[in-house]
């Protein structure tokens, strides 16, 4: 193959990579800005995703496109029930409280991870790519399914923007972000919008786990990977930044193809590791995240 | 004073006549009992007075990557156990499995050596599948003198780098099982080969076995590919694959194989090399899954095959139906649910193995003495016959390694289903051992 495939190659699956990678970092990302909340339980709600994916397509049956459309309403709405219900519960019974709220979020990955465990099983499990088509390239064939993976993605990334900059419950986030007690003070009703963010950003992961699904499989385990990415690329943008989200996922997205293919995976998840500790160092607060005060 | 010398005298000469009036007696019933334990099933122990239940610790991947792979080597340890019993148990005492889960993690999975020797109190640890798992818990096995029967094909059970107490009786090593097959491999697919593999040990037995094969029959590795145990997708490693290589050779473990297979048909297409695996990549999985249509016409290693009329004997159906496993290779209560078939038969022959040697050897409680004698019997052993004691064939046992040989099965996919295409011979497999635990001290 030609320098200039491999190239090809690697953009293409940085591409896919950083698009599901910027859904799923949103979703952390939404939930740090206007929350405060540091949510290390965010990659169980990716693994849901998945599993529900998986759950519904073995419950329609039938055409894998029927299930694989239901699984990307269902996913969201089941793991965004969970995400309010563990607001409700627990993070409104600690007063989201920094640190008390990542304490409470390792408690919740592992009462999520191991529920799995008991409910679906340890195996991992596959399901059918709800459209199958290899695109031919003439030096490799790629998986069609991967390309839609992206169309999908950017879509959800679009909506996300305009909902947050264009609509009502847009507005009502930015003014929780900005400044919590004014924004009660003009009515904003911080408390919904808390358990509504919470489920936003879930239903993001877990919409990025019904995508993934038919690429990988479900596994109980499957939440390390994307929670630690979706850390690299959060804390790289900028915690609560959209803008830096964004940039920092196809950054972190796209350098993991092109180092991966050209020298090793393992590399790319060093420097990646290393850029973090390097923005850490000369700009804490990420690339677009506004100063502390 | 003369008096008192007599008397003691008569004292002495007393009990030696009682001595010597004795040991004929004695010596009778030894011969008795040397003649009643040669016969199999008989209740020895029982009249010796220790009818206490023999207690085996199974080391079990219950979660974790193995999970799988743990839930039928427990249900076949199960089946085991229970046949057994059934027959009269271990030297006349019932068998009784103790499992612990060690998460697939080798940290844990010394952790759970440990909780059998202190709490549970077994008598012997069994049944560790994952690579990793097995070098993380040797060393601990090894300091509490545990005798660890691992199932784990391993290259480092024979190569010398645990110890004394670690034995692999019940499967054969990666080392062996490549160099039985290579050679039909280069006759039949090619002599250029790229070998895809899990980096870390199981994945670099591969390597070195396969490339040193390789050397030998005048064959090249074109390619060298470790993949990180955590990796999920594998399109990116397709491309180092050079042109002109014949023959990919993978070997994946865990949940990400599906993903690997699906991401290999998508890349090469209908002109990528020729695919030789083993069938670890896709134990526990259907060959008619979705994605997988990729690979029909390629070739696997199977330690037994999973379809029953792939090695159809007599002990292979027995020991099949005992375990709850259909001619597909999946569970008699759930098609869905396929088996590990080409590994976990280790399990089986390795339980057999440990009644053996506790009946040759004496072996009456966890005792240093009787510990000993277990293990020395077993590095003394030669052969294990084909039976309902060792389904999957005759096993040749190397104590100083103490490694098991034995026959590997080789099987082409065709029309979802995996026929086996060719059989090797234990001779196949054997290497100069180059190692030699019997020196170490116990």
């Amino acid at each position: 193959m030609s320098y200039g495939a491999y190239l090809f190659l690697a953009v293409l699956e940085g591409t896919v990579m950083a698009f599901v990678l910027a859904v799923t970092a949103l979703g952390l990302s939404l939930v740090f800005g206007v929350m405060r909340v540091v949510n290390v339980a965010h990659g169980e709600f990716f693994m849901l995703g998945a599993v529900v994916a998986w759950w519904v397509s073995n419950m329609i049956g039938g055409s894998p496109l029927a299930g694989f459309l239901i699984a990307l309403v269902v996913g969201p709405l089941v793991v965004g029930a969970i995400a309010i219900a563990s607001d409700w519960l627990i993070l409104r019974r600690v007063d989201y409280n920094p640190e008390a709220t990542i304490v409470a979020t390792i408690g919740l990955l592992y009462i999520i991870q191991q529920s799995v465990l008991i409910l679906y099983g340890p195996d991992a499990r596959s399901i059918e790519p709800p459209v199958y088509f290899r695109v031919q390239f003439p030096w490799f064939g790629y998986s069609g399914y991967k390309l839609i993976v992206a169309g999908i993605s950017a879509v959800l990334l679009l909506t996300t923007w305009y909902a947050l900059t264009r609509t009502r419950l847009g507005l009502y986030m930015r003014a929780t972000q900005y400044d919590q007690e004014t924004a009660q003070a003009f009515g904003v009703p911080v408390r919904r919008v808390y358990a509504l963010v919470f489920a936003i950003g879930g239903g993001l992961a877990a919409i990025a786990g019904v995508l993934v699904m038919p690429i990988q499989q479900a596994h109980y385990l499957m939440g390390h990977d994307p929670l630690l990415l979706s850390f690299i690329v959060v804390i790289i943008g900028g915690l609560g930044s959209l803008r830096g989200t964004l940039l920092a996922a196809f950054i972190i997205g796209i350098s993991d193809g092109v180092i991966s293919v050209f020298f090793s995976p393992t590399l790319a998840k060093i420097l990646a590791t290393l850029l973090v500790s390097l923005v850490l160092v000369v700009r804490p607060q990420g690339l677009f995240g506004e100063k502390p005060p | 004073m003369k008096d008192k010398r007599d008397k003691a005298r008569t004292i002495d000469r007393a009990a030696t006549q009682v001595t010597r009036r004795t040991a004929i007696k004695g010596a009778t019933a030894l011969a008795g009992i040397a003649a009643a334990s040669s016969l199999p099933g008989t209740r020895l122990f029982a009249q010796s007075g220790s009818d206490e239940p023999l207690r085996i610790g199974f080391q079990a991947h219950r979660t974790g990557i193995g999970a799988a792979y743990g839930r039928w080597y427990e249900r076949t340890s199960q089946a085991a156990v229970e046949h057994i019993n059934e027959t009269g148990g271990i030297a006349g005492r019932p068998v009784e499995l103790v499992i612990e889960d060690d998460g697939t993690d080798p940290k844990r999975g010394a952790e759970v050596v440990e909780k059998f020797a202190s709490q549970h109190k077994v008598d012997f640890v069994f049944g560790t599948l994952f690579s990793h798992v097995v070098i993380g818990s040797a060393p601990r096995a090894g300091e509490l003198k545990m005798p660890y029967f691992v199932v784990s094909e391993g290259t480092h059970v024979p190569s010398g780098s645990l110890n004394r107490y670690v034995f692999q009786p019940g499967i054969t090593d990666v080392r062996q099982q490549v160099i039985s097959m290579a050679p039909w491999m280069t006759e039949n697919l090619g002599k250029k080969v790229a070998m895809v593999f899990p980096d870390y040990a199981f994945g670099h037995d591969h390597r070195d076995a396969l490339t040193a094969a390789l050397e030998r029959l005048g064959g090249e590795v074109t390619a060298h590919l470790p993949i990180p145990p955590t990796e999920t997708s594998f399109t990116k490693y397709f491309p180092k694959v050079p042109p002109g290589t014949e023959v990919l050779y993978h070997v994946m473990v865990g949940p990400g194989v599906l993903t690997f297979v699906k991401e290999m048909g998508e890349f090469f297409g209908d002109k990528g090399p020729e695919l030789f695996g083993f069938i670890d990549s896709l134990e526990a999985v259907d060959i008619a899954s979705p994605g997988l249509e990729y690979l029909d016409g390629s070739h696997f290693w199977e330690g037994l095959p999973r379809y029953a009329d792939g090695y159809p004997t007599e002990f292979e159906r027995f020991y099949r139906e005992k375990v709850g496993v259909d001619a597909n290779g999946a569970s008699v209560s759930d098609p869905k649910d396929v088996s590990t078939y080409a590994h976990m038969f280790g399990c089986w022959e390795t339980l057999y193995v440990i009644k053996q040697m506790v009946e040759e050897s004496g072996y009456v409680g966890p005792t240093a003495k009787d510990k000993a004698a277990l293990i020395e019997a077993l590095e003394n052993t030669e052969v294990f016959e084909e039976g309902i004691a060792h389904p999957q064939g005759k096993k040749v046992f190397i104590g100083k390694i103490h490694q098991s040989f034995g026959q590997q099965f080789i099987s082409k996919v065709e029309n979802n289903k995996l026929n086996v295409v060719h059989r090797t011979t234990i001779e196949d497999g054997l290497y100069e051992p180059e190692a030699d635990y019997t020196t170490q001290s116990l």
